[in-house]
């Protein structure tokens, strides 16, 4: 197991008190492995992602223990975790390809970032040119400035660069959102070629958009207000869901060949709750149309099938419809 | 006589001082009936925000006619453009941003009474607003006198929707209105449209999401660098697209049941190319058709300069099969 997450709670400090959008959540990504982490905004899927590697000052540890092949991460010490990012983890953050320094041209920016984690230029650049090359984009790119790219190639700019040491763990946050379809599908094939490359070794991709973690993801994990509601393999969430909100939430994706006039898509009625004074017991009761008053309590989250983990009473239990 | 007449609009930037112009718009046409929900599709850079612009009058064309309902829009002038945007309103990507966080969210209902009703009593302004949010299945408790940190998205953009059916409202252009929503929430605007559409508005659906276009409108047009270049009947534009660039767009869409196809009938990438001396190989090119060299050319995005300057005028439209149009390939 290359990644492995255990009882991860991450709080952010508000004067209301602590929200725990990241509550108490375990989980393995195994060498080789795109992981999609889907969720509606407010879920916690981005937090999550950014605990990995970067707690800001806002944010706040309240447990759990993060393994990178076989060694402890401090994720809690933000200066202690300098010497793994980037080497051992990576993150391209969301509206990341908006980050590119305009005034630096992408060579200079990329000798920028190298020298700050302590790698001398000359020795990675020869294999970002090869990295561009394959891609498609070619080595003059390295003489532009960001806004001379379109944001597609930003984006893959920036994806190049976060992997350029080989991390073993990639978190890619939204990579795919604020492009167009030809591009996000370039995109999306980019992580998996990196992957299959060894260019990293496992990936988070977090994304809203359950189409494209069909697509890309080996297996895909669902969120719900700051727990998970379902993890199973890419194919099995999409066809045999077993968790209502998973079940809900696909079923109000319109595709492409859905008419109004024969299909009428429905959404889910009301919204998550509120993370500040989350409701006891399961998360989702309050919009499920199969709730009972076990749902009081809270779930566990547990595997039902191989790989195969639910947190819902209807499922363990083996209620009716 | 159609609710909106698009006639061989164009529009032109300037991209920087002493730059030359760079066409957003070429020599657009359509019309849109009421009762019909025309979506607007392209990528970003297509044109398609700047063509709902024009309509709005928030930018004026640089040729071209736009005519509602028999008058051209671009000569209105206060009495006559006030009356315009009783009948024509918009509403945008971005709910969060469409409000004033420091007032309530009502207030665009107020703002509107402000110019459009100042002679209507108390009661019947109140019934009018409840009717309107009926409309969009809101429930006034739920968000009469509540700020918009306290609405969802899809709340919000309900009472933006609401607000221009307070109005007599016969055109709306929804510019990818429900990008920003969550996917539980989305189809319910959806279906909203669906329902105002039956009633008779005429809707101009501007998205860069293809299976949401094709869920809710009639008849698509795919834009491509400000110029048509597949135009027609909904079903017939996704069931036989006939411009490779249509195909492409289509080909690229991610569906849940059905994985991506390797372009051109070889895999993306070669196999075994890994590590070998071959792999500098432009893997990533056959995944991209539609912009081969995407190192010279960065293709139509927004923030582009445009690869060679792209001919002002559009590709001319051939008639493919009925209510079906397709343009000659660019170069």
């Amino acid at each position: 197991m290359s990644v492995k997450v255990e009882n991860l709670t991450v709080a952010y400090r508000m004067r209301a008190g602590d929200v725990c959008p990241v509550d108490d959540v375990s989980f393995a990504v195994a060498d080789g492995e795109i992981m999609g982490l889907a969720g509606e905004s407010g879920c916690g899927k981005s937090t999550l992602g950014n605990s990995l590697i970067f707690m800001e000052g806002r944010m706040k540890l309240l447990g759990g223990q993060v393994v990178v092949d076989g060694q402890e991460l401090p994720i809690a010490d933000f200066r202690a975790m300098q010497p793994f990012r980037m080497t051992r983890v990576s993150l391209v953050p969301q509206y990341a390809m908006n980050a590119l320094n305009p005034t630096r041209r992408i060579s200079k920016l990329t000798t920028d970032l190298l020298r700050s984690h302590g790698v001398r230029e000359d020795s990675v650049l020869e294999e970002m040119k090869r990295r561009l090359r394959l891609i498609g984009l070619g080595e003059d790119v390295l003489s532009k400035y960001s806004f001379e790219l379109s944001g597609g190639m930003r984006q893959r700019v920036t994806i190049i660069l976060s992997t350029l040491l080989n991390p073993s763990l990639l978190i890619a946050d939204e990579v795919t959102s604020a492009l167009d379809v030809s591009t996000q599908r370039a995109v999306g094939e980019m992580l998996m070629e990196f992957r299959d490359r060894g260019f990293v070794k496992s990936v988070i991709a977090i994304t809203h958009d359950l189409s494209i973690l069909a697509q890309i993801a080996d297996t895909i994990m669902v969120m719900y207000a700051g727990r998970f509601a379902e993890k199973a393999d890419a194919g099995t969430i999409v066809k045999a869901p077993l968790h209502p909100y998973t079940q809900m939430l696909l079923a109000s994706l319109p595709e492409v060949g859905l008419r109004h006039d024969r299909t009428i898509l429905t959404g889910i009625p009301g919204r998550p709750p509120s993370l500040v004074n989350p409701p006891p017991g399961c998360r989702f009761a309050p919009r499920c149309p199969f709730a009972r008053a076990k749902c009081a309590q809270a779930p566990p989250f547990e595997q039902v099938a191989p790989g195969h983990h639910v947190a819902c009473w209807k499922v363990s239990q083996g209620w009716a419809s | 006589m159609s609710t909106l007449r698009i006639d061989q609009v164009s529009k032109l930037f300037r991209a920087s001082a002493g730059g030359g112009l760079t066409p957003a718009l070429r020599g657009v046409s359509f019309d849109i009936d009421r009762g019909e929900v025309v979506t607007l599709i392209g990528e970003s850079g297509s044109g398609k925000t700047t063509l709902g612009k024009i309509v709005l009058r928030l930018t004026p064309a640089s040729s071209g006619k736009v005519v509602f309902e028999g008058d051209d829009i671009s000569v209105f002038k206060g009495k006559q453009l006030r009356e315009y945007y009783r009948h024509v309103q918009g509403v945008f990507q971005d709910p969060f941003s469409s409000y004033n966080p420091i007032y309530r969210a009502d207030r665009v209902f107020e703002l509107i009474r402000g110019v459009y009703f100042r002679h209507t009593g108390q009661q019947a302004w109140d019934a009018k607003i409840d009717s309107a949010l009926q409309a969009v299945a809101l429930n006034p408790g739920d968000v009469l006198g509540k700020f918009p940190h306290q609405l969802s998205g899809g709340q919000q953009q309900r009472l933006l929707i609401a607000r221009a059916l307070l109005l007599d409202v016969k055109l709306l252009i929804a510019d990818e209105i429900i990008s920003m929503l969550d996917a539980s929430t989305r189809v319910d605007i959806l279906n909203l449209l669906v329902s105002l559409k039956r009633s008779g508005l005429a809707i101009l659906f501007v998205t860069h999401d293809l299976s949401l276009g094709h869920y809710v409108s009639d008849r698509t047009i795919i834009l491509r660098r400000g110029a048509i270049v597949e135009m027609g009947d909904t079903v017939k534009v996704f069931s036989h697209p006939q411009h490779p660039y249509t195909r492409d767009l289509l080909a690229a869409v991610p569906e849940l049941h059905k994985k991506w196809h390797p372009a051109e009938g070889e895999a993306a990438f070669p196999a075994g190319a890994a590590g070998g001396p071959d792999d500098d190989a432009d893997v990533l090119r056959t995944a991209l058709p539609a912009r081969a060299g995407d190192g010279q050319d960065p293709g139509p995005a927004r923030t582009d300069r445009p690869p060679q300057p792209v001919a002002l005028e559009p590709p001319p439209l051939v008639q493919y099969e009925e209510g079906h149009f397709v343009a000659a390939a660019e170069s």
